[in-house]
């Protein structure tokens, strides 16, 4: 059971240059989860007490997560799973 | 170096006089480091002191790049009362170590390039390109 993860290049260092990588789990935290068990350091990048970072985007497929169950979004074999950090500033 | 065209300088500051006294924010995609295509994008937050891209803009925009094989070479944005060198939160929030941070300030009439690599920052020369003809 394999969910493809797309990660941004600033994240590429924990993925030792991989633009996606594979991963599972039932709910987007059990992925990000399996993520953090394969590639340490990658979890506290997307996730602050319990939340995801509000400058990090997840999308489901096409969705960004936020309009779906945030991290207990449903997730499931074949579903691509993208990170893109915010562009943002003041 | 930041090596652009122009025509792309003209549309950054355009945008940013059109948005002013918002901030205007947009990415010019291109490969091998070179400036090519020009996509505006919407600021999100429509502030005068902040901006951020739309998620699904930037979806879409991200993706298409991906499938094209390009790169967010520039990534551009205005400051609307103050001068065109990055504030702490512009720092702070970059993400993408290869890009050429423009900003433009609409106060000052400033076209200045930027690196923002782990928090820290060095100015870049621009050199514009003048098309003959």
């Amino acid at each position: 059971m394999a969910i493809e993860v797309r990660i941004p290049t600033i994240l590429r260092t924990y993925t030792d240059g991989a633009k996606a990588v594979d991963a599972s789990g039932a709910t987007l935290e059990e992925l990000i989860g399996d993520l953090e068990a394969r590639h340490p350091g990658l979890r506290e990048r997307l996730i602050d007490a319990g939340k995801l970072r509000r400058f990090v985007n997840v999308y489901l497929n096409d969705e960004d997560v936020r309009f779906l169950g945030g991290l207990g979004t449903p997730v499931a074999d074949g579903d691509t799973v993208t990170v893109l950090p915010a562009v943002a500033g003041g | 170096m930041l090596t652009i065209s122009r025509e792309l300088v003209d549309l950054i500051v355009a945008h940013a006089r059109e948005d002013h006294p918002d901030e205007a924010c947009g990415v010019i995609a291109g490969r091998d480091g070179v400036p090519e295509r020009y996509i505006r994008m919407e600021n999100a937050e429509r502030s005068p002191t902040f901006y951020r891209f739309d998620s699904m803009e930037q979806f879409r925009v991200w993706r298409e790049m991906d499938d094209r094989d390009e790169e967010p070479v520039v990534i551009y944005h205005s400051h609307t009362a103050t001068e065109a060198y990055p504030s702490r939160t512009d720092i702070s929030y970059a993400s993408e170590p290869y890009a050429h941070y423009v900003l433009y300030s609409t106060e000052l009439d400033q076209f200045r390039s930027f690196r923002i690599v782990d928090g820290v920052v060095e100015e870049e020369e621009v050199k514009i390109l003048d098309v003959e003809g």
